[in-house]
């Protein structure tokens, strides 16, 4: 057999001898590999945006849900009815240690107007003390008061977005009147920019209320109950489990529920929530990558067809070799070749292109693409192996060609 | 001691349950430097004794020594070796490698010969040269005549120094004037000691040959000296 580099030699003058077959048969692997690491990238860009995002709301907070609900053997999940009393908000406040500050959070979609334009934008009813677990302050204005909160004023304090649709870039929000459910408000904070939340929201997309008005003007309920989420920081990180198991013991308590009986509430702090979130974006870039895999296959399979092609056609250039004294091997060795330097070639090309990609969407979206060099690794592996695996049909049936039969090929 | 030394050799062809024997004990001694015209209907027994000789094909039965070397069972990979460095080959319709320049078509046996690459195109220009297409060696095969393309061909089949050279109706697809000269380039390449074997079926070009052999039905019938064609009737008339 002849030596390697000379069957490289080889393989890479036909390939150049049919350029934009060759080009074409490289696109499918082009195509398989940059799907793949475009995928991936924007998929651990994700991931690690949700920690970074839940890690800056805070590591010391916790969420407190109205738990799951059992009845006549239907079962809610958490928050499917709402157990939590402004009873038990209080206590968290006051009667578990270490608790720096707690606040309700309820919400709602609603049309916002102003005297120039319409946005349709989230509401929120909440208590001062949510700013100070958010670590939120206003870039002008002040933030709701206690005082709001005992009046039910119906004063709003509102985000960067909301700002800028109603009044528009660069003007003061603060003492304008804004209409929400027909009642007016005035602006009495401006919220510093938080950008873009965990799951891909504009957090400054938003109005918050205080939650007396909330309840009374903008969306009714049970006058005892929480609606929504209660927001619990606890004084330190590492205080947080204590906080924990320290309400769940008073909520149980107050609810009078038995030793056998499960919650009827759920807490969660913004570690689990960060796992939670990072895990499900997990199984969404492991489903993309996965269907992006299988394009690199149908590549590959791409590959396979061209060099069976190519096996036809060149059957009598395969002939004169033989004849000459190319031995099977040496026949086998410069299809293969052939069929792994498309791959190859094909690889590196997608392993830009996919990077490419990835930061063009991520710019275009805004998202952030996180390339990882394991990802571009295994489909630089993948994508040879797929040259080797489709590329070897092709190149045995080439080498156990018959060199009388093939020179006879027309 | 002869070249090429064939005792009983006998080729069968099997399709189902029919067999055909293409040849039926054949002997045959040619020696080094001979210049043989293989002639016969098609149908013969030509093809598959050339296949044979060259070692592209087995026979069923029989012995074949080339060179003293009994090559009758070899397998693939050996004969392959046996063909590239003892046997040249000039086909009819030349099989050069398309798109692929005259000094490259000319290299190809020697990339398999494991010649450096220096050595090889150095080697390729000097068989290009001795066909006279030293001027020619860039040109692809599409940029050639056919008689051109031939000396390609030929400068292939010589450029390995081989032992024998198989020429399988060399002339089939060039005129009268061309296919002379190819003729004389071939019957030129003895005196550098090469055994050649043609075939053909014309009588003007057998004519070049110093032997003639003429098969039918997978019997060698005739077997003659003969006196060559003047190697330059165009000088005497």
């Amino acid at each position: 057999m002849i030596a390697f580099g000379e069957t490289l030699r080889l393989a890479q003058r036909a390939l150049r001898r049919n350029k934009m077959r060759s080009f074409l048969t490289a696109l499918g692997i082009i195509i398989g590999v940059a799907a793949v690491i475009c995928m991936v990238s924007i998929g651990e860009g994700a991931k690690s945006r949700i920690r970074t995002q839940i890690e800056g709301a805070g590591t010391n907070v916790i969420l407190v849900f109205s738990g799951s609900s059992s009845s006549g053997g239907m079962r809610g999940g958490m928050g499917s009815q709402p157990t939590i009393t402004f009873d038990d908000l209080r206590a968290i406040q006051t009667e578990v240690p270490n608790v720096r500050a707690a606040a309700p959070l309820s919400r709602t979609q609603s049309p916002v107007i102003s005297e120039s334009a319409t946005w349709t934008t989230t509401v929120y009813g909440t208590t001062p003390e949510y700013f100070v677990i958010r670590n939120w302050s206003t870039l002008r204005g002040s933030s709701l008061s206690a005082s709001d909160q005992a009046g039910a004023a119906k004063n709003a304090v509102i985000g960067k977005t909301v700002a800028e649709k109603l009044f528009g870039v660069g003007t003061d929000p603060i003492g304008q009147v804004i209409r929400i459910r027909n009642a007016p408000y005035i602006v009495v904070g401006l919220l510093e920019s938080k950008g873009q939340g965990g799951m891909g929201e504009d957090q400054d997309d938003a109005i918050f209320v205080p939650l007396s008005t909330f309840s009374a003007r903008i969306q009714g309920g049970l006058s005892n109950y929480v609606r929504g989420p209660i927001y619990v920081s606890a004084v330190t990180t590492e205080a947080i489990d204590t906080v924990r198991r320290d309400i769940a013991a008073l909520l149980r308590e107050r609810h009078r529920l038995g030793p056998d009986e499960e919650d009827d509430f759920s807490t969660m702090s913004m570690a689990e929530m960060t796992g939670m979130l990072t895990s499900a974006m997990q199984t969404l870039t492991t489903l993309l990558a996965s269907i992006a895999f299988v394009s690199l296959l149908v590549g590959g399979i791409g590959v396979m067809n061209i060099m069976l092609v190519s096996v036809t056609e060149r059957t009598r250039e395969i002939g004169i070799r033989m004849a000459v004294g190319a031995q099977p091997a040496d026949i086998m060795a410069q299809f293969l070749i052939e069929a792994l330097t498309l791959a190859a070639i094909g690889g590196a090309i997608g392993v830009v292109l996919g990077i490419g990609i990835g930061e063009l969407l991520a710019a275009r979206f805004g998202w952030v693409s996180e390339t990882r060099t394991d990802i571009i690794l295994l489909s630089l592996a993948v994508s040879a192996t797929v040259g080797v695996v489709f590329g070897l049909y092709p190149a045995r049936k080439a080498a156990r060609l018959d060199p009388i039969e093939a020179l006879r090929y027309e | 001691m002869a070249l090429i030394e064939l005792r009983g050799l006998t080729r069968i062809y099997q399709s189902g349950d029919t067999e055909f024997a293409a040849l039926r004990e054949v002997d045959l001694d040619v020696d080094s430097g001979e210049f043989v015209a293989v002639t016969g209907a098609s149908g013969s027994g030509k093809s598959t004794l050339m296949n044979i000789i060259g070692c592209l094909d087995r026979p069923t039965r029989g012995r074949y020594r080339l060179a003293g070397r009994d090559v009758a069972h070899l397998s693939r990979v050996e004969l392959a070796r046996v063909r590239n460095e003892f046997i040249g080959f000039v086909f009819q319709s030349f099989h050069l490698l398309p798109r692929t320049s005259a000094v490259e078509n000319v290299e190809l046996p020697m990339i398999y010969a494991k010649v450096a690459p220096r050595e090889r195109r150095q080697r390729a220009l000097e068989a290009l040269e001795r066909v006279g297409l030293a001027e020619r060696a860039g040109h692809q095969p599409s940029q050639l005549s056919g008689g051109q393309q031939q000396r390609v061909a030929i400068a292939r089949a010589i450029v390995t120094r081989p032992r024998l050279v198989l020429a399988d109706e060399p002339t089939g697809n060039l005129d009268t004037r061309t296919s002379h000269d190819i003729m004389l380039l071939l019957s030129g390449l003895r005196a550098s000691g090469i055994t050649i074997l043609y075939v053909t079926h014309e009588a003007d070009i057998a004519a070049f040959a110093a032997r003639r052999l003429v098969l039918r039905d997978g019997v060698i019938v005739t077997d003659a000296r003969q006196t060559p064609t003047d190697p330059h009737p165009e000088l005497c008339s």
